[in-house]
């Protein structure tokens, strides 16, 4: 069996929406170079809608196509659907990813809601704390860098 | 086109090699062990293997155990000398920081017994000096283990001036010559080696078969118990398709080399420069280890900006089979701890690239390697934000040009 699913293979292959948006509403990056993934998400929010969505990301064959699948997810969606993005939907999306890449999909939902949570704060659109709980932090190897 | 540029990795077994193990899965078929003639004429041909190796390494045949592979000649040395020197006290081993984990991993083993294992600085060439080992052995010093050639950056260690500082020392001198041996031209007795492990799968033999060389008055420990094979000290029926067809590779490969270590294959190495070369035109990259002191066939380089397993994926889908000392394609949360020890920052470790190949490659194969690396590195940082904040100087190059 291959590492990856074809799913996973087709959304490195060929990532969706790779890019910057200049004049995002909000920015959000998570992980860390040491560790090897870095997650970068930009969005255009207008009247609660992802209207543009994009993403540059350092990382492996995984962490590209989970970017690339979890943009997918939530273009053209209300933010309400952006803020309830899982880890879960997006491995399942991919149709699975190897244990040890979990933590990819992980790094995908939280640079959304660090996005959203961005746009919330430039806005100054009052919001949950609970809900960006944890967000940001490396999951991945617990040594406690920012 | 396809490029298998993973010779470091395994080789292909090559055709004169199948040819010389054929006889002995279905014609030469008898256990070694049997008194009947079949058995004899095994035994006869395990015998011939044995001397021809042993000719190969400038060592008697007696000298020669066979194991299953490196990593059991590494566990069987260092088992053997450290506990024999633990009888006498001395529980101090001196060895590198860079060393295979079939190495590092016994080691670590026999910390947790109470030995002191003490690793030496590699420096930023991928090269110790001799005097490291001179001034790191002590009274209780009891075993020296140090690699011939690094097997993830290609780097060659001074081991006949090692050797003969051990041996001055009266230390046993152990090198995991898996790299070495079939790519530079090994002689125990010049290189002053006491204990040596090779694997025929790393110059083109089968896998699943090694020696451990053992200067003649080294008694071997046991690491599985069993009947007589070898001397009792590594029991189990020989595999002698694979024996004889380690022998084959081992003259094959030795027949290839000159008795310069540094320039032992000039036209290979001449081939190895000219990747070096053209990957050095790639921006913010650096080569990993020494550039001259190093084997023909082994190239390594870290890429500033971009993540190892991603340029593996897409150069394998250029035909290229590489590999890379990345955190993701090494299964543990850590960068390669060979890269690490030559002082590699863990960010610029992640993007590392390892190309190993032989004289088969060819100047057209090299150059297109160096545009399909160049390519993806580009498109790769192109959607790396590490790339970005690069360029705009939000964070700092570890390779500045």
């Amino acid at each position: 069996m291959a590492l990856y699913s074809e799913k996973v293979m087709d959304h490195f292959r060929n990532p969706r929406n790779v890019g910057v948006i200049e004049d995002a509403d909000g920015i959000g990056e998570v992980g860390n170079a040491k560790c090897g993934d870095i997650m970068k998400i930009y969005l255009k929010i207008d009247n609660d809608i992802i209207e543009d969505v994009k993403f540059e990301t350092f990382g492996c064959g995984s962490a590209i196509a989970s970017s690339s699948m979890a943009t997918e997810m939530i273009k053209g969606k209300p933010v309400s659907e952006a803020l309830g993005l899982t880890n879960k939907a997006v491995t399942e999306a991919l149709d699975g990813l190897p244990a040890h890449k979990l933590h990819c999909s992980v790094l995908a939902e939280e640079a959304i809601k660090a996005a959203m949570k961005d746009y919330y704060d430039k806005k100054g659109i009052e919001y949950d704390e609970e809900l960006f709980a944890g967000v940001g932090a490396c999951h991945m190897c617990e040594s406690g860098h920012e | 086109m396809e490029i298998y540029a993973d010779n470091a990795a395994t080789t292909a077994v090559s055709p004169a090699v199948v040819e010389a193990m054929l006889p002995y899965f279905t014609d030469v078929y008898g256990n070694p062990s049997s008194l009947h003639t079949s058995g004899q004429k095994a035994k006869e041909a395990l015998e011939d293997a044995r001397a021809r190796i042993a000719a190969q390494l400038n060592c008697l045949p007696n000298e020669i155990t066979f194991t299953s592979g490196g990593t059991e000649a590494d566990n069987q040395a260092i088992l053997t000398i450290a506990h024999k020197g633990a009888k006498t006290g001395k529980k101090h081993i001196i060895s590198t920081a860079f060393e295979h984990h079939a190495v590092l991993h016994t080691l670590e083993k026999l910390k947790k017994e109470g030995f002191e294992i003490e690793l030496l600085d590699v420096h930023s060439t991928g090269v110790i000096d001799p005097q490291q080992v001179a001034d790191a052995i002590r009274e209780d010093t009891c075993l020296v283990t140090i690699m011939y050639v690094n097997n993830e950056i290609g780097t060659i260690q001074p081991i006949a001036e090692i050797g003969r500082i051990c041996n001055e020392k009266k230390v046993i001198f152990h090198t995991d010559a898996v790299q070495a041996v079939g790519h530079v031209p090994v002689d125990v007795r010049r290189d002053n080696i006491d204990m040596l492990s090779i694997s025929a799968h790393k110059f083109h033999g089968p896998k699943g078969i090694g020696v451990l060389y053992a200067r003649r008055g080294i008694l071997l420990e046991n690491v599985i118990e069993g009947g007589a094979q070898e001397r009792g000290k590594r029991p189990g029926t020989e595999n002698l398709p694979a024996i004889m067809g380690m022998a084959k590779a081992l003259e094959d490969a030795n027949a290839l080399l000159n008795d310069d270590i540094y320039a032992a294959q000039p036209e290979l190495i001449a081939k190895r420069d000219r990747l070096i070369a053209g990957l050095e035109k790639i921006p913010h990259g650096e080569l990993n280890g020494d550039r001259t002191r190093r084997v023909g066939g082994t190239v390594n380089f870290c890429f500033e900006a971009i993540e190892g397993e991603s340029l593996l994926l897409l150069l394998d889908d250029k035909g290229i089979r590489a590999s890379s000392g990345s955190a993701c394609t090494s299964g543990s949360l850590d960068p390669s701890h060979v890269l690490l020890a030559i002082g590699r920052p863990h960010e610029v470790a992640h993007g590392s690239l390892r190309l190993s190949f032989d004289n088969s490659i060819t100047n057209e194969e090299i150059d297109y390697m160096i545009k399909a690396v160049a390519d993806t590195v580009d498109y790769l940082r192109n959607m790396s934000p590490v790339w970005r904040d690069l360029q705009q100087g939000k964070r700092s190059f570890v390779f500045p040009e």
